[in-house]
Parts: C-alpha cells; sequence; structure tokens
C-alpha cells in the first residue's frame, strides 16, 4: 500500500469519527431546533422527521414570548451578569494589584486566603450566605443575585498572576509621571490586563448567565428571573402539553451566548478553560 | 536645573543592606554617571533620588532643599528606563503626553467622558499638543507619533521614552540603563546623542549603566560603585588613569587592566616576577598587586618574556595574550600595528616603562610610587 | 535650542519655588504606601469575609445545631445531625448515586474528551470546526438543554425512542424508570463535559513538542500506540490529572439536571447530595441538618483536591 493512500485512508477515518461524533453532540441541538419548528400535530406523532411539513417556527416563538415574558428574562440576565461583573473588576482588579505589585505586611497571608477561597465550591457556602440576605432582608430581589458575587477570589488570582508579568519599569514611570497608586491600576494596570480581563469577563457572564442553582434558591417573583429560571418555570407550567413554544424559549435562552460564541470562538475557549488554572 | 545632593545614604532591604552610606554631590547641568558590576546599588541609589524607594536614613536634597517626603512626581525630575516603561495601550503621542495631563489637568479634567465637557480641558490639550510635537520634532519622531510602543523598533522606543522625560522640562534627568536593551551598532549611535541632548539641555543629568565605555565617553564625572559604595568618583581620565582602588582599576578599562603579584620589600623596592623594579613604594611592605594597562605594555624589548598564546585582531589595533612563567592568567598587550602579529607559540620579550605601574596594597588600595626616574631628579635637585 | 533652554530654566525656576511648599504638604511616605495598600485591599478582603470564609465558618458551626430557618432560637446538639444523618437510609442513596454518577462520568467524559482531542490533533483538516461543534454543549444553558433531553428521551415521542422502534426494539421510559434515569443524567453530563475535557487536553497536546515524537520514531516507536504510551500519555499526565480532578469536582456538584428532570425521583434513585441539601435546606428550611449534608460534600470535594496536590507533587514534569 503507498504512503498517499495510507494517509488518505487514515484521514478518512479520522473524520468519520470525529463526525459521527459531532452528530451525537449536536443532535439536541438539531432536534431542538427541529421540534421548535413543527405544529403540535407533527411534534405528538411517532412519525419521525427532521424537517418540519409546516415549518412552525415562528407561531412557537409568538406563543412562548406571549406566555412568558422572554424579553424580561433575558434583560434580568444581561442586568444581573454585567452588574456581577462589573462588581468583579472593582473589586478584584485593586486587590490584585496590591497583591502583586506593593509590599504590605501581611501580604502573603492574604494571598494564601485567596488560594484556599479559591478551593470552596459555590454550593458550601449557599445556607450561610442565603441565611445572611434573609437578615438583611435582601432576598428576592436583584441584590440578592449579584451580591454573593461581587467577590471573585479566582478573579484576584488571575489578575495577580497577570500582574506579576507587569515589568515593575512602568508603574515607577506612572509614578514619576505623577499617578497616584489608584490612578495606576485604573489608568495603567486595566488597560494593560484588557486580554486577561476580557477572557475573566467571558469566564463570569457564562457562569452567571448559566447559573440555575442560587437564583433558584433566593428567587420568588417571577420578575427577577433568570433566563435558566425562567426556561425552568415554563417547562414546569407547560410540561407535556407544549413542546414546540418550550423548545422555541429553550432556543431563545442559549442563543445569546451560543451566538456570541461562534463570534468569537478563541476568546471563549480561552475564558472558559480559564478554571483551568485552578 | 539644580544641584543634587546626597549625604550618608543607606537603604536596606530586610537583613541585607544594599547602600552603605553614599555622599555624592552632584552639581547644575553636570553629566554624571553611576557605573559599577550588577548588583552593586546603584540603580537603587537611582531610585532613591527619584523618590521611588525611601532610603532607610540620610538626606537627598535637590535645589538645596530636602525632598525626603516629597513625592516622585513633586521632585520634578524625569527618568528614563532600561526596558522604556511605556504604557502599551496608549499612542506616542499619549504616551509623551501623560506627564503634562498628570501636572496640568485636574483629576475631574482627566476623567473619560466627564472631562472632556469641561472648557478648559480642550485649551489645556492644545498646550499639551504643541509641546508634544515639540518635543517630537526635536527627537524627530513626530511620524510616529500616532503609532502604539507594540509598532516600534527598540531605538524609537527609547526616544519615545526620553522624549516622555523631555517634555515636562525637568530640573534633572536620571536614566537606568537605558541602552543595555539596544543592539551594539545603535548603543554607539543613542551614546552621541544623550550627550549632544545634554549639551543641548545643560540640565543635570544621572545616568546610571553597568557598561564603563558608555560612562567613560558620555559624562563629565563617573561614580563608581561597588558592594553599596562610592570607590571612587572622578572624571573619566582621572578614574582610568588613577585609580584609588584595584577593583576601579579593573572594572574600568576594556580590555582589563592586567594585575600581577608582587612584594614591597622593607627598602620601598617592587619585586615582581623575581625582577625589582625601577620604581619605588611610598609606603606599606609585604604582598601587592601591580597593575598595568595593557596599552602602556610594549612588545618586541624589555626584560620580561611570554609565549603568544592568543591573539585578538581588531582591525585597528590588537590584544596579544602572552601566557608568563608564574602568572595564572595571560598579560594582554594592545599593539597598535595589527599588520605585524606576532605567531601563536612563539616567544616574545615584552616590557613597560616604570610611570605606566599602578601599585594596590594587599587589600586592593593604591600605593603612591616614586619612579627611579623621580628619585634620581629629587637627588639632583638636592644637589643643586 | 536655546529656546528649550530657556523655558527649562523658567519652569525649574518655578518648580523650585514649589517643592518646599509640596514638602509641607506631604503626608509621612512611607506610611501612606502601605495604607495605600491596605486600602486598595480592603474592599475584596471583606467581602471575602463576608461572603466566602465567614459563611465557610457558619455553615460548619451551623451543622452542629437544630436551626430551622425562620425559628427564634437554636440550640448546640453537638453530633446529632450528623448521627442522624448517617442513619438516614437516604443519605446513603444520595451519597451513592453522586458517586455512582462521578464513577461513570469521570472516566466517560475524560476518555471520549482525550479521544476527541487526539483525533482532532492528529490531522489539519477542519479542526476549528470540529472545536466548536465539540464545545457547543459546554456554552449551552445546561437547563435548557436538559428540557430538550427530556424531549428526546420521551417515552413516546422522543427521538432516542423513535430510533429504537425503528431498529425494532421496545421503547424504554429512561428518566421515570429508577433504573435507568441515574444512568441516563450520567449520559447527559457526558455530553455536557466532553467539549471542556477536550479543550484542556487540546491544549496539553499543543504544549507536546514535536521533536519528541521525531526522537521516538528514531529510537523504534514505530506504531502509533507506541508513540502514544512512550509520548503523548506521560507527557499529558499534569493535565489528565487535573481534568480528572475538576470533572471530580464538577460531578459531585451535579444538580440542575437532577432538580429539572427527576427531582431525585424515581423513588430517590437519582437522589444526589446537592440535591438532597437543596431540599432539606431551601424545600424543608432544616438549615443545620441542610449544613450537615454540605460539610459532608466540602469533605468529598476537599479530598479530590487533596489527592491531586499529592500526585501533582509526585508528578515529573518535563516542561
Amino acid at each position: 500500500m503507498s504512503a498517499a493512500r495510507r494517509s488518505l485512508i487514515r484521514s478518512s477515518l479520522r473524520h468519520a469519527a470525529l463526525m459521527c461524533g459531532a452528530v451525537l453532540m449536536l443532535a439536541p441541538f438539531v432536534w431542538m431546533l427541529s421540534t421548535a419548528s413543527k405544529p403540535p400535530d407533527e411534534i405528538y406523532s411517532s412519525d419521525l422527521h427532521l424537517i418540519p411539513h409546516h415549518f412552525a417556527l415562528w407561531d412557537n416563538l409568538r406563543i412562548a414570548f406571549g406566555k412568558a415574558d422572554l424579553g424580561r428574562f433575558l434583560l434580568n440576565g444581561v442586568i444581573v451578569t454585567v452588574a456581577i461583573f462589573t462588581c468583579q473588576v472593582l473589586v478584584a482588579l485593586p486587590a490584585a494589584y496590591a497583591l502583586a505589585k506593593l509590599r504590605f505586611l501581611g501580604r502573603k497571608a492574604l494571598f494564601a486566603l485567596v488560594l484556599f477561597g479559591i478551593l470552596i465550591p459555590p454550593q458550601a457556602t449557599a445556607i450561610p450566605v442565603f441565611l445572611l440576605l434573609y437578615q438583611l432582608g435582601a432576598l428576592d430581589s436583584y441584590a440578592a443575585l449579584v451580591l454573593p458575587f461581587t467577590i471573585s477570589v479566582f478573579g484576584i488570582f488571575l489578575m495577580r498572576q497577570f500582574f506579576m508579568t507587569v515589568p515593575d519599569d512602568l508603574l515607577d514611570a506612572a509614578r514619576m509621571d505623577g499617578m497616584s497608586e489608584f490612578a495606576i491600576v485604573w489608568r495603567v494596570m486595566l488597560p494593560t490586563a484588557i486580554p486577561a480581563v476580557t477572557a475573566f469577563g467571558i469566564f463570569s457572564v457564562v457562569a452567571h448567565w448559566n447559573d440555575y442553582f442560587w437564583p433558584l434558591i433566593v428567587l420568588n417573583s417571577q420578575q427577577y428571573y433568570t433566563p435558566p429560571l425562567a426556561v425552568a418555570h415554563f417547562r414546569n407550567a407547560e410540561a407535556g402539553t407544549s413542546y414546540g413554544p418550550l423548545m422555541a424559549a429553550a432556543i431563545v435562552i442559549i442563543t445569546p451566548l451560543v451566538v456570541a460564541f461562534l463570534l468569537a470562538q478563541r476568546r471563549f475557549i480561552e475564558g472558559i478553560t480559564l478554571t483551568g488554572l485552578k | 536645573m539644580a544641584k543634587i545632593e546626597l549625604s550618608a545614604i543607606r537603604k536596606s532591604f530586610g537583613d541585607t543592606e544594599v547602600l552603605k552610606g553614599v555622599d555624592l554631590s552632584i552639581h547644575d547641568g553636570e553629566f554624571v554617571s553611576l557605573v559599577g558590576p550588577s548588583g552593586c546599588g546603584k540603580s537603587t541609589l537611582l531610585r532613591v533620588i527619584a523618590g521611588l524607594e525611601p532610603q532607610s536614613s540620610g538626606e537627598v536634597k535637590i535645589g538645596g532643599v530636602a525632598v525626603d517626603h516629597v513625592r516622585p512626581s513633586a521632585r520634578n525630575l524625569a527618568m528614563v528606563f532600561q526596558s522604556y516603561a511605556l504604557y502599551p495601550h496608549l499612542s506616542v503621542f499619549d504616551n509623551i503626553a501623560v506627564p503634562l495631563r498628570m501636572k496640568r489637568l485636574s483629576a475631574l479634567e482627566r476623567a473619560p467622558l466627564l472631562g472632556r465637557l469641561l472648557p478648559n480641558r480642550y485649551r489645556v490639550e492644545r498646550g499639551i499638543r504643541a509641546d508634544v510635537e515639540r518635543v517630537a520634532s526635536q527627537l524627530e519622531i513626530s511620524p510616529l507619533l500616532t503609532r502604539k510602543p507594540g509598532q516600534l523598533s527598540g531605538g524609537q522606543r527609547q526616544r519615545v521614552a526620553v522624549g516622555r522625560a523631555l517634555v515636562r522640562e525637568p530640573v534633572g534627568f536620571l536614566f537606568d540603563e537605558p541602552l543595555s536593551n539596544l543592539d551594539a551598532k545603535l548603543r554607539v549611535h543613542m551614546r552621541a546623542e544623550i550627550a549632544q541632548l545634554h549639551r543641548r539641555l545643560k540640565a543635570t543629568f544621572v545616568y546610571v549603566t553597568h557598561d564603563q565605555a558608555e560612562a567613560m565617553t558620555m559624562s563629565g564625572r563617573i561614580a563608581v560603585m561597588i558592594g553599596g559604595e562610592l570607590v571612587q568618583v572622578g572624571t573619566p581620565s582621572d578614574v582610568y588613569d588613577n585609580p584609588r582602588d584595584i577593583r576601579v582599576a579593573e572594572f574600568i578599562g576594556s580590555p582589563k587592566i592586567n594585575v600581577l603579584p608582587g612584594a614591597v620589600q622593607a627598602d620601598g623596592r617592587i619585586v615582581m616576577l623575581d625582577r625589582v623594579l625601577a620604581a619605588r613604594a611610598a609606603a606599606s611592605t609585604g604582598p601587592c598587586r601591580v597593575a598595568i594597562r595593557p596599552e602602556r605594555l610594549s612588545l618586541g624589548g624589555g626584560d620580561l618574556s611570554g609565549v603568544v598564546v592568543h591573539v585578538e585582531n581588531m582591525g585597528a589595533e590588537a590584544f596579544v595574550h602572552l601566557g608568563c612563567d608564574g602568572l595564572t592568567d595571560p598579560v594582554v598587550i594592545r599593539l597598535d600595528d595589527p599588520l605585524r602579529l606576532p605567531a601563536i607559540g612563539s616567544t616574545q620579550r615584552f616590557g613597560f616603562a616604570p610611570e605606566a605601574i599602578r601599585l594596590f596594597d594587599a587589600a586592593g588600595k593604591r600605593i603612591a610610587i616614586r619612579t627611579e626616574a623621580s628619585v634620581e631628579m629629587i637627588r639632583e635637585v638636592a644637589h643643586v | 535650542m536655546s529656546e528649550v533652554a530657556m523655558s527649562d530654566t523658567v519652569v525649574s525656576l518655578r518648580d523650585l519655588d514649589a517643592l518646599p511648599k509640596a514638602r509641607a504638604s506631604a503626608k509621612p511616605r512611607r506610611r501612606s504606601r502601605s495604607t495605600v495598600a491596605y486600602g486598595l485591599v480592603a474592599p475584596a478582603f471583606t467581602l471575602m469575609l463576608l461572603m466566602l470564609l465567614g459563611p465557610l465558618a457558619g455553615v460548619i458551626a451551623l451543622s452542629f445545631t437544630d436551626y430551622q430557618l425562620g425559628a427564634p432560637s437554636f440550640a448546640w446538639i453537638g453530633l446529632a445531625n450528623y448521627q442522624q444523618l448517617f442513619a438516614d437510609r437516604v443519605f446513603w442513596i444520595s451519597l451513592t448515586n453522586t458517586l455512582t454518577y462521578a464513577v461513570i462520568v469521570v472516566p466517560g467524559s475524560v476518555a471520549l474528551g482525550l479521544g476527541v482531542a487526539m483525533l482532532i490533533e492528529s490531522g489539519t483538516h477542519l479542526r476549528a470546526f470540529y472545536r466548536t461543534i465539540y464545545f457547543l454543549p459546554v456554552m449551552a444553558t445546561l437547563i435548557a438543554m436538559a428540557i430538550v433531553w427530556e424531549f428526546m428521551l420521551h417515552p413516546q415521542f422522543g427521538l432516542v425512542n423513535g430510533l429504537i422502534k425503528m431498529v425494532g426494539l421496545a421503547p424504554h421510559p429512561w428518566l421515570q424508570d429508577r433504573g435507568t434515569a441515574l444512568y441516563a443524567l450520567c449520559v447527559i453530563g457526558i455530553w455536557q463535559a466532553v467539549g471542556f475535557n477536550m479543550v484542556l487536553f487540546l491544549a496539553g497536546l499543543m504544549s507536546i513538542p514535536k521533536h519528541l515524537y521525531d526522537a521516538a520514531e528514531i529510537d523504534g516507536a514505530a506504531s502509533a500506540w507506541s508513540r502514544f504510551r512512550l509520548v503523548t500519555w506521560p507527557m499529558l499526565g499534569p493535565v489528565t490529572l487535573f481534568v480528572v480532578v475538576i470533572t471530580g469536582i464538577r460531578s459531585f456538584q451535579v444538580f440542575d439536571t437532577v432538580h429539572v428532570l427527576t427531582k431525585g425521583g424515581p423513588s430517590k434513585s437519582t437522589e444526589v447530595l446537592i440535591h438532597t441539601m437543596y431540599m432539606e435546606g431551601f424545600e424543608f428550611f432544616r438549615s443545620g441538618y441542610a449544613a450537615a449534608v454540605t460539610v459532608v460534600f466540602l469533605g468529598l470535594v476537599l479530598l479530590l483536591t487533596l489527592v491531586k496536590s499529592r500526585l501533582a507533587a509526585k508528578q515529573v514534569h518535563y516542561a
């Protein structure tokens, strides 16, 4: 067998295997799209077909938006994730700068606390944080969704590691130019750290857009529902009766992140796998 | 412009003392180089002058005023860093404008969006633009003003860093090994440029380098630092010709000065390689070191001899390395005419005039000598 | 030139005037620098104490009390919660299910992730395309996709049973049968985790120097398998360890799919630790008891981390 033929066979085997896997990975997405595009009589039939005979996606979307205030939930998702990320940056960046570049008593101990904090899974602190918010009367509000996540020890760790690579000369130059330490954080460190901040932003936004556990615990009122909670609620209310609109709602919920991911894949993969540093 | 005075500056990091009491007075408009091997504390001293590092004790005065509690930016000194320290996210124009904006605009006026609305900011920005453009044209970097530092070559970055220092019209300039990241050719070029800049501005320059050639070629005075102490301060020719410490003699000059073991006898005669030299030490008996610059040794005559082990032909000159009995290191001799090089392995005679000798005691301190000729002269004077 | 020099003198004269004033207004600098540092870290560490370290101590303390949400008071009851926990059949089911889930999802998603990464890396065509497709489930909101899976597994109208019927086998109510529900959740878990693990393995594979493979070839490792054994597997050691641990921790945290698809049923066959904790703490409001469940969960996670750092310390690092 010639080398060229062998490599051709190898390459087709590779594609065949990867394609089979890809079909399995994509199946739920395809089925979701297909179901969302079918009218009820096609959904509730034992005849399997992928392409709907009657294209009903717009009807299902209209029903979904009519039954649930999907726009509101998406907006909640944006409000909560943006608020969380903004707070995380405001809190973490100065701390990361001090830990990376300033000498002060207790720095090592504080950094050790940060490293320890990274090990604590969020579910572990849920009950006391819930009780704290309960005492503060802050349950069932945007504050309840945002407040516990304003501190990201992982963010501090990540930014600190990045700041360690910024040359000290640059900070000295800024001091010579008349900047205060506070100004250095925002005018020198933040702009140089934009790639790291972006990656962390993607990590943070994806994690909190998709979070189900915490909103489930602290929310009662529908007006604060985040997308995952909304779609779960929709499903509980409509299960078994209207899969078309339910799938359409699912599409609406996952679309923002999936589209963003398809547009900036490299950055997203970078951001999500940041947990790789943990 | 201002005089910079340092008195008894000490600095420790934890248990290690980096500066061990440095006294130095830098005159108005003077170009002083701080040289020394790496780790000698020269950069720390510069950072103390800049105010970036508080000294453990001692006093820094700029223009006669103690500045120990004055912030770095308020000392009105500019600094050029080894890594240039340009803000990577700002254009060349904005990099140069930073110190002016920090000085001339209030915090409110500097605010990202809001600041643009304030009328005063517009007026000040116009002045800043004029100043930045003037400095840029002086340094011939006007075409680069819109670029980011990442798009510049090393030499261009260097100029931008100088521009950022220049634009604030400081009383003094501090340079922290600014040329060490450049290639050899560019380094020689920038050396001349910085020296010209100094002549033009007539400002006080303090220049830190580990490269003795830079210090020799640019500065009015050289301050040699070794192990946290200033060992010698003087003009380049004084430091080169008249080193007060063996470490200074060895650090300044390339190739290195030849150091040969010797001894001072009770009568002051100096013995080296079993020969009595035509010079007498003024003091101190016992083992000593005899140092002679390569260019003060002459090949092809004299009462010493060695085997040629290596020859370095530089084109305009050549260095001949001779291995001598009783010495571990070869003796290096400069040859002005590289067309007549000795063959490797051949035995050559060499010698030196008694005035070429610089004598140091066992501790490395300089010992004064009288050559036989001057001894003779004194005798003649006595006879008259 | 002279213009520069002139303005220089003017500026310097003015600034020398300003120096003493600056000195008078300046605070002692040594103190102020570390004061600034404390100012910069203060918000972060206040919040950290309030939202992370305090609650961590709180959950441990709470596990020794009989506190119930809304109760006016509580009592210290020592290990009573733990005694009750260990005597509870549901807790043991929950623990067993969690471990079963992890034991299936971890090897499944790690092996598949490694396999896919190596397949992608072995050729040059369509790399980005495959990477995107396999990573898509990581991005998609799990709750939404869980609901899609539920419909796919629908006994009557689902895709899976439809295909089974086409082959001529009997359809099965996967999520409603206590014998298969947990495994159905495992499949969803693997489906979601493969892409994440793949990306980590891809990064690991990229960092293996190509000349090592050349050396292996010259040293006589002729087959792909022997090169894998000689180079790939040992070089991926640290990545693999990390992927296993992080997938393990994520498996212990499984909650979303359970809560929305089975609620721990049928008859506790999919009850897992975090779900138990959620039910006890936030449905029945038995905070003290739920805290004890949390402590067990925390113990599992920390144990895994400990194993990891032990192994990582032993590992030989080439790079």
